[in-house]
C-alpha cells in the first residue's frame, strides 16, 4: 500500500468532498491521515445538538455555526500543513458548474438527500470526473463507483419509489401508527399552521359531499369573538369526534374494518374545568424553550401518554402557538426541530391512533417518523469513509478494474460483513450517462406545457434549470439574466396545451430537454395517446425509458439471491440509503440485507412493490428528500371528487 | 422515576443512535467501563467511537513518547513543533478524548500492561489491546477469564493494509430476535491460546489466509524477541522461513501463506488510516453489541484486507 506510486496519486490529487455530516466528517479524517493535501468541501448545513453523537468533529459550542468551516478548523489542529478549503454552500448553487467540478481528480459523496446526489452525479459525468458515492443508515451502508463509460452511473438503476400510503388510508382508515402521524402532520398541522391556499383533505367526505365542504372552509377559522380555548375545543370536536362521527355513517368502509370511536373533549377531559385562556402566560415567554410538556409537567419523551395526556399536550401546544407563534400562523410547515410542532403532532396522531384502536407512542418515537428521521451511528460512518478513501485511492492510481462497491451489513453473508462486489457496467439505456431518447406518451390536446415541465422535467427528471427546445425553437427556460418580455413569454407558453405552442408539440415531435448547470440534455420523442387510466397513470402521461425496468436484471439473479427480491413481502431493505438526518421511514428497522451475498444493490433487493391491499389506490407520494416534507396528494381512485391541478 | 432514565441531556445527544439500539441498550452504555492499551491509531479510532457512542468510562494505557510514527494514523493529537511537550500517548488522547463527549470519564492507567494484576481487570466490562506482543495477549486475556465477572477481551490489530480483531467473550448469552419470538442464544468462546492451538489442519479449507500470516508474523516476533511491529523487509527471509516450518508442523500447504502476503506484512507495519477507520469501526460496534446484548456478536476472530476488500469473519474454535 505504500508505495511510492501510492503515496505520490495521494499527494497530487485535489478532492471535492460534499457533505461535511456524519460521513463526512469521518471522510475528512480520514482523507488529512492517508496523506491527502488538498481538500475542498461543500456543505449548506450548520450544526445541531443531535449531530454530536456521531459528527465527532463538532462540539457543542459550534452548534449554529457552519459545518465545512468547522470541519475544516477541527482537522488542520492534527494536520496543519494541508489546504482545507470550505464552501459553506448549497452544492447546487450555479457557481459550482461543470467548470468547477473539472479541477478535482475524484469527487467524494456523503450526502443526505436524493436530489444532491443525482445533481453531483451529473455534473461529475458533464465534467468526466470520477464519483465515490456513499450511504449509510443505522449498521447498514455502502459504497459505490461511478465513471463515466466504465462503470453505472449513479441514476442507471431506478431508485426505489419513495414510501407511499392510499388518500383514503389517511383521510379515513388508519391502521399504522404512521397514517396517523401523516395526518396529523400533513393534514392538521398544515391545516391549522400552514399555508390556508393549499389544498388540503382534513375533512372526510361523508355522503353529502356538499355539507361537508360548505362547513370545511370556515370550521377552521378563529373567529373574532372565541377565546382560544373555545377555538381549540371547537377544532378537536370538530376532527376528532364529528369528524369521525361522519365518517362512521359510510356503512360500507366499516363492513370489515373495526369502528373508529368519536372522541369528543367532554369525554376526555370531562373533570377538568374548561379553562379560559392567559394560563399559558405563566409559561416561559422564551420562544425557543416554549414546549408543552414542559407547561404540563412532563418530562420524559420516551413514555407513552395516555388518551387524557395526549388531549392536555394537544391543548397546550394549539394555544402556544396561537398566544406566542401568532406570527408564525400562517406560513409553518412541519419541521422536526420544533419541539411545539412535535408536540402538536404527536398528540394529534395518538389521539386519532386511540380512535381507530392503533397502538399509542412516544413523542421520541413520533418524533422519528414524523421527522423521517434516519438512524445514524458513528461505527458506520468510519467505516464507510474508510471504504470511500480505499476506492478513491484506486482511482486515483487509475485502477479502476479494481474498483468495487461494497455494502456494510448488519449480519454477515457468506461469512463477509463487509461485501465488495464488481461495479455494474453502465446502464446502455440510462437517460442520465447515455444518449437514449426518452419516450413521452401524453395527450398533446389537453395537456399544458406546465404539465410536461412540472410532471416530468423538474420532478422526474430532477431538472433545476430546464431548457425545452423544439428544433431550434426555445419553448420554455429558467434562468436570473432573462429578458422581461423572454420571461412573459414562457409564462404564457406554459399554459398553453402542447399541441398550441407556437411550434406545436404533437406526435412525432421530437423535443429536448436540457439542463445548463448539469449540462443534462435529453431527447424526448413525443407519442400523442388520447386517454389515460386515472388510476395507475395519474400523471396524465408516462414517461418511457427513465426507469429501466429492471426485469432481465432479476431472472438473472433470481438463481443465487435465495429468493429475497421474488418474495412478496414488505419487508424491505431501507429505500434510500442516507448519510445524515431527514431521510426515508425505515418501517422495518434495519434488520434486512442482502441475501447470498449475490451482486445487486440494498436497493434492488427491497421490494417497491405495496403490498397486495393497496395496490389499487394511488398513492401519496412522500419526498423524504424534500427540506420542506410536503406531501403531494392524489386522489384515491375509488373517490369521486377529482381535484387536478390543470 | 428510578433514577435510571436518561436525561434531558443525554436523550438529546443521543437521539439518532437511541433510534438504532434502542434506550435500555444506551443505559447500559452509559454505566460500562472500558479499558484499552495501545494508543495506535486503530485503537484511537475505537476509543473514538464508543466515547461517541456514551460508555460510562474509558481508561487509556500507553506511556510511550509521542512520535512521529504515533502520529501517522492519529487524529487526537494536535500537532505541535514538540511532539506533545512530553507527555505520554495515553495523556494527549486523553484529553483530546474527553472533548469529545463531556458525559464519559476518560481517564489514564500508567503503567506497563504486563504489570496489572487479575484484580485490576475487575473494574472494567471490556478490555480492549492493540500492538501487543503474543504474551500481553495471552496473559491479559486469562486474567480476564479468572474473574468470576465476565470482561470482554478483544485484541486488535493493523498492520499496513490488513486487519485482524479478536474476541471472548467466554460464555455468552444473549436474546435474539427472530420474526416474532425472541430467542435465547448462547455461544462458547476459547481463549486467543486456546484458539491459535487449533492444528490448522483441522481448520475449515477456505478460511482467510491472513489468519495463518498473522499467526506467523506474530510468532517470528515472539522468536526474535522483537517488540510488536518491530520488523521489517529484511526479516522476510527468516518469516518464509518460520512460515515453511510451522506448515510442516500443521501439514498446511505454503500456497495457503502466500509470500506476497507476508512481504506486505513485513514492509510497512505502519497502520494504513483507512483500515483503522474500518477496524476501529467493527471493533466499537462489537463492543457496543456485548455490552447492550443486543444483535449477534462476532465469533470469534474479523480480518480485513483492502487488496480484495472483505471484512470477513472467521470462527476459530472447537465449540
Ligand atoms: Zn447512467
Amino acid at each position: 500500500m505504500a508505495s511510492g506510486q501510492h503515496v505520490s496519486a495521494i499527494k497530487g490529487a485535489k478532492v471535492l468532498m460534499v457533505g461535511a455530516g456524519g460521513i463526512g466528517c469521518e471522510l475528512l479524517k480520514t482523507l488529512a491521515l492517508s496523506g491527502f493535501q488538498d481538500i475542498h468541501i461543500i456543505d449548506m448545513d450548520t450544526i445541531e445538538v443531535s449531530n454530536l453523537n456521531r459528527q465527532f468533529l463538532f462540539r457543542q459550542s459550534h452548534v449554529g455555526l457552519s459545518k465545512a468551516k468547522v470541519a475544516r478548523d477541527a482537522v488542520l489542529r492534527f494536520r496543519p500543513q494541508i489546504s482545507i478549503t470550505p464552501y459553506h454552500a448549497n452544492v447546487k448553487d450555479t457557481n459550482f458548474n461543470v467548470d468547477f467540478f473539472k479541477q478535482f481528480s475524484v469527487v467524494l459523496n456523503g450526502l443526505d438527500n436524493l436530489d444532491a446526489r443525482r445533481h453531483v452525479n451529473r455534473l461529475c459525468l458533464a465534467a468526466d470526473v470520477p464519483l465515490v458515492e456513499s450511504g449509510t443508515t443505522g449498521f447498514l451502508g455502502q459504497v459505490t463507483v461511478h465513471i463515466k463509460g466504465q462503470t453505472e452511473c449513479y441514476e442507471c438503476q431506478p431508485k426505489p419509489a419513495p414510501k407511499t400510503y392510499p388518500v383514503c388510508t389517511i383521510t379515513s382508515t388508519p391502521s399504522k401508527f404512521v397514517h396517523c402521524i401523516v395526518w396529523a402532520k400533513d393534514l392538521l398541522f398544515a391545516k391549522l399552521f400552514g399555508d390556508k391556499n393549499q389544498d388540503n383533505d382534513l375533512n372526510v367526505r361523508s355522503n353529502d359531499a356538499a355539507t361537508s365542504s360548505d362547513h370545511s372552509e370556515d370550521i377552521f377559522e378563529h373567529r373574532k369573538d372565541e377565546d382560544i380555548q373555545q377555538y381549540a375545543n371547537r377544532i378537536y370536536d370538530h376532527v376528532f369526534g364529528h369528524n369521525i362521527q361522519t365518517a362512521l355513517s359510510n356503512e360500507e368502509t366499516w363492513k370489515n374494518r373495526n369502528k373508529p370511536r368519536p372522541i369528543y373533549v367532554k369525554d376526555v377531559l370531562f373533570d377538568e374545568p374548561i379553562q379560559q385562556n392567559g394560563n399559558v402566560d405563566k409559561s416561559n415567554d422564551h420562544l425557543s424553550s416554549l414546549s408543552a410538556m414542559a407547561y404540563l409537567d412532563l418530562k420524559n419523551p420516551q413514555d407513552i401518554w395516555n388518551l387524557r395526556e395526549n388531549s392536555r399536550v394537544f391543548f397546550a401546544a394549539l394555544k402556544l402557538f396561537f398566544s406566542k407563534r401568532q406570527k408564525d400562523i400562517g406560513n409553518l410547515t412541519f419541521d422536526k426541530d420544533d419541539p411545539l410542532a412535535v408536540e402538536f403532532v404527536t398528540a394529534a396522531a395518538n389521539i386519532r391512533a386511540a380512535s381507530f384502536d392503533i397502538p399509542l407512542h412516544s413523542l421520541f418515537e413520533a418524533k422519528g417518523i414524523a421527522g423521517n428521521i434516519v438512524h445514524a451511528v458513528a461505527t458506520t460512518n468510519a467505516i464507510i469513509a474508510g471504504l470511500i478513501v480505499i476506492e478513491a485511492i484506486k482511482v486515483l492510481q487509475n485502477e479502476t478494474k479494481n474498483c468495487r462497491m461494497t455494502y456494510c451489513l448488519q449480519h454477515p453473508s457468506r461469512k463477509m460483513l463487509l461485501m465488495p462486489v464488481e461495479p455494474f457496467e453502465p446502464n446502455k439505456s440510462c437517460y442520465v450517462c447515455s444518449e437514449t431518447p426518452l419516450l413521452l406518451e401524453v395527450n398533446t390536446h389537453r395537456a399544458k406545457l406546465r404539465d410536461l415541465v412540472e410532471k416530468i422535467v423538474t420532478s422526474k427528471l430532477g431538472m433545476s434549470l430546464p431548457l425545452i427546445t423544439h428544433g431550434s425553437s426555445l419553448l420554455y427556460e429558467v434562468g436570473d439574466d432573462l429578458e422581461e418580455d423572454m420571461v412573459a413569454n414562457y409564462a404564457a407558453n406554459l399554459e398553453k396545451v402542447l399541441s398550441e405552442l407556437p411550434y406545436a408539440i404533437t406526435g412525432g415531435t421530437i423535443i429536448t430537454v436540457e439542463d445548463l448547470q448539469q449540462e443534462l440534455v435529453c431527447n424526448i420523442n413525443i407519442k400523442h395517446r388520447e386517454e389515460f387510466d386515472e388510476e395507475n397513470e395519474p400523471d396524465g402521461m408516462v414517461l418511457h425509458g427513465w426507469t429501466p425496468a429492471p426485469a432481465a436484471e432479476n431472472s438473472k439473479d433470481a438463481t443465487d439471491n435465495n429468493g429475497a427480491s421474488t418474495s412478496s413481502t414488505s419487508k424491505s431493505a431501507p429505500d434510500v440509503i442516507e448519510d445524515d438526518d431527514d431521510l426515508s421511514i425505515l418501517e422495518t428497522g434495519i434488520e434486512t440485507i442482502p441475501a447470498g451475498g449475490q451482486k445487486r444493490k440494498l436497493s434492488d433487493v427491497s421490494n417497491p412493490e405495496p403490498p397486495v391491499d393497496e395496490k389499487r389506490a394511488k398513492k401519496i407520494p412522500m419526498h423524504p428528500e424534500n427540506d420542506d416534507d410536503v406531501i403531494v396528494m392524489l386522489e384515491d381512485g375509488n373517490d369521486d371528487i377529482s381535484k387536478t391541478t390543470q | 422515576m428510578n433514577g435510571e432514565e436518561l436525561t434531558e441531556q443525554e436523550t438529546a445527544l443521543y437521539d439518532r443512535q437511541i433510534r438504532v439500539w434502542g434506550v435500555d441498550a444506551q443505559r447500559r452504555l452509559s454505566k460500562s467501563h472500558v479499558f484499552v492499551s495501545g494508543l495506535k491509531g486503530t485503537a484511537v479510532e475505537f476509543c473514538k467511537n464508543i466515547v461517541l457512542a456514551g460508555v460510562g468510562s474509558l481508561t487509556l494505557n500507553d506511556d510511550n513518547p509521542v512520535t512521529e510514527e504515533a502520529l501517522a494514523a492519529n487524529f487526537l493529537i494536535p500537532f505541535d513543533d514538540n511532539m506533545g511537550g512530553g507527555g505520554s500517548l495515553a495523556e494527549l488522547c486523553c484529553d483530546s478524548l474527553k472533548d469529545f463527549n463531556p458525559m464519559v470519564h476518560v481517564s489514564v492507567e500508567k503503567g506497563d500492561l504486563s504489570s496489572f494484576d487479575v484484580n485490576f481487570f475487575e473494574k472494567f466490562d471490556v478490555v480492549v489491546i492493540s500492538c501487543c506482543s503474543l504474551a500481553a495477549k495471552k496473559s491479559v486475556n486469562e486474567k480476564c477469564r479468572k474473574l468470576s465477572k465476565r470482561v470482554a477481551f478483544y485484541t486488535v490489530d493493523c498492520r499496513d493494509s490488513c486487519g485482524e480483531i479478536f474476541v471472548d467473550l467466554q460464555k455468552y448469552v444473549y436474546a435474539k430476535k427472530k420474526t416474532d419470538e425472541t430467542v435465547e442464544c448462547q455461544l462458547q468462546y476459547p481463549s486467543f491460546e486456546e484458539a491459535i492451538a487449533i492444528p490448522w489442519r483441522s481448520l475449515p479449507k477456505r478460511i482467510s489466509k491472513l489468519y495463518f500470516a498473522m499467526r506467523v508474523v506474530e510468532r517470528f516476533e515472539e522468536v526474535e524477541r522483537r517488540k510488536p511491529g518491530e520488523i521489517s523487509i529484511e526479516d522476510l527471509p527468516n518469516v518464509l522461513k518460520l512460515r515453511n516450518e510451522l506448515c510442516l508442523a500443521h501439514s498446511l500447504s505454503e500456497s495457503q501463506i502466500p509470500d506476497s502476503l507476508l512481504e506486505r506484512l513485513v514492509v510497512s507495519t505502519k497502520e494504513f488510516p483507512p483500515v483503522s477507520a474500518i477496524l476501529g469501526g467493527i471493533l466499537g460496534q462489537e463492543v457496543i453489541k456485548a455490552i447492550s446484548g443486543k444483535g449477534d456478536p462476532l465469533k470469534n476472530f474479523f480480518f480485513f484486507d483492502s487488496v480484495d476488500g472483505k471484512g470477513l469473519i472467521e470462527d476459530i474454535s472447537t465449540s
